[in-house]
């Protein structure tokens, strides 16, 4: 059966869920997938990614790829690819993962497909384009491993029970190679639930006039509970939120139970990644905005009067 | 520091697919990449501050060069214009092949690009450029300046950004809404009439191996999501309610 590889991005807080999705995707063609996984916690992943289906795990915990993020990872990958031939390697379309396998490619030369959404085999997949409106069906040539990034959130994760072989790898990277190095890491410090994990998604743009505005959104979410709160893009480039709150085309894909929008007028590059989401709400006093007419209940309105009243609304019902 | 922006011309609007499931580039409105519009300001930024010119270096059809002219209209020295019609449909693989090789014929110290196209968004060229050229490089950057290892950079993250020492030369692309990108004046628009823009051939550039590994063999339209029930003022409220309720997140 076709050698998948599933390149398992680890994180400061343990594996990329996006990870175990890969996983999925790979058992639809490949029964026992491997996963590389790279950085400090990679062996403590591999029971994790053994758990979800991936048969061998690679592991490296060696500081060098979270130092030198991208150039390190390409290198290790490459080697083991010489190695042992498989026929397609699959990545996260996550920033760091896209590094590592646009570097791979400049040294491997294979074929590299982004925003997959679904994958047949390796020389097969599928993509969404032009902000999602378009699907394509893609054919990939060239050299094996075929690299493809798959859109997060496009399947589920699937726990199997399983458990990995586990073989650990060295990290023989040569000094002029390295790149670039980070010397200091500075976190917004997040509370509530993850934006990608929230059943419920609160979500302000443009619209919204300035920050103060979002803590609207943030007393309407704890009014709810458990609801996160994001932002479109015109929001984040005006510095009234920071990035992690960004959901599109460049930022997280949510699929909440509810996504309830507030002063965005639904560009492609917003839907994309909102657009799974059960039921969405749209708040826009422009009542030809796209995303009114894609939303569940579309509230043609002024957001400064109903999100008040139905925080206060939650509240009464809560309280009763 | 002598700074090679790389600046694509992508259609404005909606992208179309021809028959043959290739991008329609020729008589479509197009222009230069929003996008690369921020690298190209912190490109001219860096070397007003501290020397050194910048070449803008683009692959595509003839009318890629209206991508040229607006860059060399914002204050750009040069541009670099890599059109054949072999490379019609190129994949990342062959584009970043060739924008590799064009850069390397020209000094540089810094090479500057997006962060993903507005009509590709694939994201991964100019990584691959980097690691066709064998140097460093930083995606998703905020903000660059020069330091005595090379550049001292700030990467944007999931949660806040984090501060690389970077050796030079590097591939850098520029996130939207790190710099506010200047409009030409009407004296640039005039000068950049009297800039060089090279048109180096594929021969030129000694670039093998440009055979695209990429083929789409069918395009459908997504499903679009019907719309549902739109409401007015006062109702409002309490349809939200119900629906909240109905989804059991109150
Ligand atoms: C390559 C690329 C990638 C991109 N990636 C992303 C991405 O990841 N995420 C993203 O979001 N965007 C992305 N964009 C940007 C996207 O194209 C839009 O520009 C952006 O989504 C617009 O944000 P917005 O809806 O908040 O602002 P606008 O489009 O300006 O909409 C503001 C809306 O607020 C409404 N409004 C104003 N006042 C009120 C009020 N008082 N009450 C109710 N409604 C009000 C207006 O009617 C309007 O509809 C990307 C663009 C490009 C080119
Ligand atoms: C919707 C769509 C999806 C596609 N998906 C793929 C794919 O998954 N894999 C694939 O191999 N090909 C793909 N292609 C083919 C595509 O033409 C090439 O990938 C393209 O040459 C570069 O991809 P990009 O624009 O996505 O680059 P990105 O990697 O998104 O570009 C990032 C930056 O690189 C620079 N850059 C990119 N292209 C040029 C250029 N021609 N001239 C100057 N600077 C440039 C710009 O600064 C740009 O901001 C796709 C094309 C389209 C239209």
């Amino acid at each position: 059966m076709a050698g998948a590889w599933v390149f398992a991005e680890i994180t400061r807080d343990g594996p990329h869920p996006a990870a175990f999705e890969l996983l999925a995707h790979a058992r639809s063609f490949d029964d026992d997938p491997t996963a590389i996984a790279l950085g400090q916690g990679a062996t403590e992943a591999a029971a994790e990614l053994g758990a979800h289906g991936a048969a061998t795990v690679y592991a490296c915990d060696d500081p060098v790829f979270a130092e030198h993020p991208g150039r390190p990872a390409a290198h290790v990958l490459a080697g083991l690819i010489e190695a042992e031939a498989p026929d397609v390697v699959l990545f996260a379309q996550t920033y760091d993962s896209r590094d590592v396998a646009g570097r791979l490619q400049g040294s491997i030369g294979s074929a590299l497909m982004g925003n997959a959404t679904s994958i047949a085999d390796p020389r097969h997949a599928r993509a969404e384009i032009f902000g999602g409106t378009k699907i394509v069906d893609v054919e990939l040539a060239g050299p094996a491993p075929t690299l493809i990034l798959l859109r997060p959130k496009s399947i589920a994760a699937e726990p199997t029970g399983g458990t990995a072989r586990v073989v650990p790898l060295e990290a023989d990277v040569p000094e002029d190679i390295r790149g670039a190095r980070i010397v200091e890491r500075h976190e917004e410090s997040a509370s509530g639930p993850r934006l990608e994990d929230a059943k419920v998604v609160l979500a302000g743009g443009r619209g919204l006039g300035g920050p103060d505005a979002f803590a609207m959104l943030d007393e309407l979410a704890s009014v709810i509970g458990g609801a996160a709160v994001g932002a479109s893009r015109a929001a984040v480039d005006a510095g009234w939120v920071p990035y992690s709150y960004q959901i599109g085309q460049t930022g997280k894909t949510v699929k909440p139970d509810v996504y309830l929008a507030a002063g965005i007028s639904g560009a492609l590059q917003h839907v994309v990644g909102m657009k799974g989401a059960k039921r969405i709400v749209a708040i826009n006093k422009d009542a030809d905005a796209p995303l009114l007419a894609m939303a569940d209940l579309g509230v043609v309105g002024d957001l400064f009067q109903v999100l008040p009243a139905l925080t206060e609304e939650i509240r009464r019902r809560k309280g009763s | 520091m002598n700074v090679v922006v790389c600046a694509k011309l992508v259609p404005t609007g909606t992208p179309t697919l021809g028959p043959d499931h290739l991008v329609v580039r020729s008589g479509t409105d197009a222009a230069l990449d929003p996008g690369d519009e921020y690298g190209l300001e912190l490109a001219l930024q860096l070397t007003e501050q501290h020397g050194g010119d910048v070449t803008v270096v683009s692959m595509g059809p003839d009318e890629a060069g209206q991508a040229i002219q607006r860059a060399l209209a914002m204050g750009a020295s040069r541009g670099v214009l890599v059109s054949d019609p072999s490379l019609r449909g190129a994949d990342a693989l062959v584009t970043a092949r060739v924008l590799a090789a064009a850069i390397g014929m020209y000094p540089f110290d810094l090479v500057v690009a997006g962060v993903e196209s507005t009509d590709g968004y694939t994201g991964t060229v100019p990584v691959t450029v980097a690691e066709i050229l064998g140097i460093a490089s930083v995606t998703a950057v905020r903000r660059l300046e020069p330091s005595d290892a090379g550049a001292r950079i700030e990467r944007m993250t999931e949660r806040g950004y984090d501060v690389y020492e970077c050796p030079l030369p590097a591939v850098v692309t520029v996130t939207a809404g790190s710099v506010e990108p200047r409009f030409p004046s009407l004296k640039g628009i005039m000068q950049a009439k009297q800039k060089p823009v090279d048109r180096p051939s594929l021969q030129d550039l000694g670039s093998r191996d440009l055979t695209a590994t990429q083929t789409v063999t069918a395009v459908t339209d997504a499903p679009t999501k019907a719309g549902g029930e739109v409401v007015q003022g006062d109702e409002a409220v309490g349809r939200i309610v119900e629906l909240l309720a109905e989804a059991k997140v109150i």
